[in-house]
């Protein structure tokens, strides 16, 4: 077994044996269904498709992703175990892949476990099978972004509350640059061809595309580039503080 | 087996490692004694390849540690000082993941844990999680994955710090037994433990190599006891290396 596979492992099952994880999926499977059902009207559209629950995701990830994230690096160096991972036969890299893919496969546990939301829809009409498998691939992309800006500041900072505040902020302000109000404020002093920049690195408009069934491969580029940016980044800082 | 050359390493404006030299063969129990603050974990971090050197190099096994992180780390056994570990998971799962990543597999998997797990003393808590055991089990753990491998050379870092007089025994014990075929470097602060297992001492202070000689020769050469022998090097206004 290669040792990120280890690593990978380790991780994977270190979320489930302690309370966090089973803390984590109530939380976010009740917002998730809370936000779906109460907060945008899913029976009052009187329309069979995942919409309402999709748009809910960037704003939930926000704050859920980052607290995945926090714990990934800045636990590691606060127990010392850093040392340890670093003083075995494994590589920078494998280790921060192996830890990523543990926390986005999590992730992507936790966006399995919503499928009572794809069973109620189908049960009440004949939704778009193709929005909904092309809705969940962008909001499981969506998560991995966000988690790699988030392994990056766990990597910065020993202090996970720390780590969470700053990656909040960048995952916030990578989503509301997209938002039409924050664009159209933009518009009222920027050059047009700044406020389109800003749209184009906003999460919003490669996953709204996302949602509305159309897979374009800027928008799977986008979050690839953006992963992997992020992930070499926290390589790169890991490598320079993990013996400070 | 361990050959180290001119290694310097500094933190901002202090100092760690100051040109250290020295090296250590197969059947020798190497102790690196110094005050608080001499150099010793930092040397030893180099040779496990956590950090890196800022000059000098160093051979473990004929595997440079700048070359060749991955091989030196394959080849030696490292016990962090405080026993890095992670608290939740059980000693079993512990020990399973290090061979995991060493990829230590099936048959020879089973043999080296019926091996170790005796040698160290750990069967009554193989299957408790390690944040529930006491310093002197968490050593032991601490020992055993540093060993899983039956590496060629170890590097210990504090290894009795903290524990009880008939720990410090058990473990000085194992270092004795182990010392007879392997290459073993530990560093201690601990006078009597030096006498007891050491074959060679090195003295460190402020980053340099003071004496590199024998306990015995020590003691001969300057008819007191080694408590004496250490406060005087250690507080000399220069330092002058005598080799013995």
């Amino acid at each position: 077994m290669n040792s990120f596979w280890a690593v990978f492992k380790r991780e994977l099952k270190s979320y489930f044996a302690t309370p966090l994880a089973y803390v984590f999926l109530v939380i976010f499977l009740f917002f998730a269904g809370y936000l779906t059902f109460s907060r945008q009207g899913f029976f009052e559209a009187r329309q069979a498709d995942m919409q309402p629950f999709f748009v809910n995701l960037p704003l939930l990830f926000i704050f859920m992703v980052p607290a995945t994230a926090m714990r990934l690096w800045a636990e590691e160096r606060k127990v010392g175990s850093i040392e340890l991972l670093f003083t075995l036969p494994i590589t920078i890299t494998q280790a921060v892949i192996g830890k990523f893919l543990a926390a986005w496969a999590f992730l992507g546990i936790a966006l399995a476990l919503t499928f009572p939301m794809v069973i109620t829809v189908a049960y009440l009409g004949d939704p778009d099978k193709g929005l909904i498998v092309t809705g969940y691939i962008g909001s499981f992309l969506m998560a991995g972004g966000f988690l790699a800006i988030g392994c990056f500041f766990s990597a910065v900072s020993k202090n996970q509350v720390i780590a969470f505040v700053l990656s909040v902020v960048a995952c916030a302000v990578l989503v509301f640059a997209g938002m039409p109000t924050t664009l159209n404020y933009l518009s009222t002093f920027l050059p047009p061809g700044m406020v389109l920049a800003a749209k184009g690195i906003s999460f919003q408009e490669h996953f709204e595309s996302l949602q509305r069934g159309v897979v374009q491969f800027k928008d799977i580029a986008y979050f690839v580039f953006l992963i992997v940016g992020w992930v070499a980044a926290c390589t790169v800082i890991l490598d320079e503080r993990k013996a400070s | 087996m361990i050959e180290v050359k001119e290694l310097r390493r500094r933190f901002g404006p202090v100092v760690a490692v100051d040109g250290i030299s020295f090296s250590v063969g197969k059947g020798q129990v190497l102790g690196l004694l110094g005050p608080n603050g001499a150099g010793k974990t930092t040397a030893m971090r180099m040779l496990a390849c956590y950090i890196r050197p800022d000059s000098g190099t160093a051979s473990v096994c004929g595997h440079d540690i700048l070359q060749n992180p991955i091989e030196v780390r394959r080849s030696l056994g490292y016990l962090a000082e405080n026993s890095p570990a992670y608290p939740e998971m059980t000693v079993g799962g512990f020990l399973n993941f290090i061979c995991d990543v060493r990829q230590i597999k099936g048959k020879d998997r089973k043999t080296a844990l019926d091996r170790i797990v005796p040698m160290c003393s750990i069967e009554s808590v193989y299957h408790q999680t390690i944040e529930t055991l006491s310093k002197g089990y968490k050593r032991r753990v601490g020992l055993a994955q540093a060993l899983i491998h039956d590496p060629q050379v170890l590097i210990l870092d504090e290894p009795t710090d903290g524990l009880d007089p008939n720990q410090k025994h058990d473990v000085r014990k194992l270092i004795t037994e182990m010392g007879k075929d392997k290459c073993i470097v530990v560093s201690t602060h601990i006078l009597e433990e030096v006498e007891a297992i050491c074959s060679r001492t090195i003295i460190i202070a402020r980053g340099k190599v003071l004496v590199d000689s024998t306990p015995k020769q020590l003691k001969e050469k300057h008819h007191a006891s080694l408590d004496e022998i250490f406060r005087t090097i250690t507080k000399m206004k220069t330092s002058v290396k005598c080799a013995v």
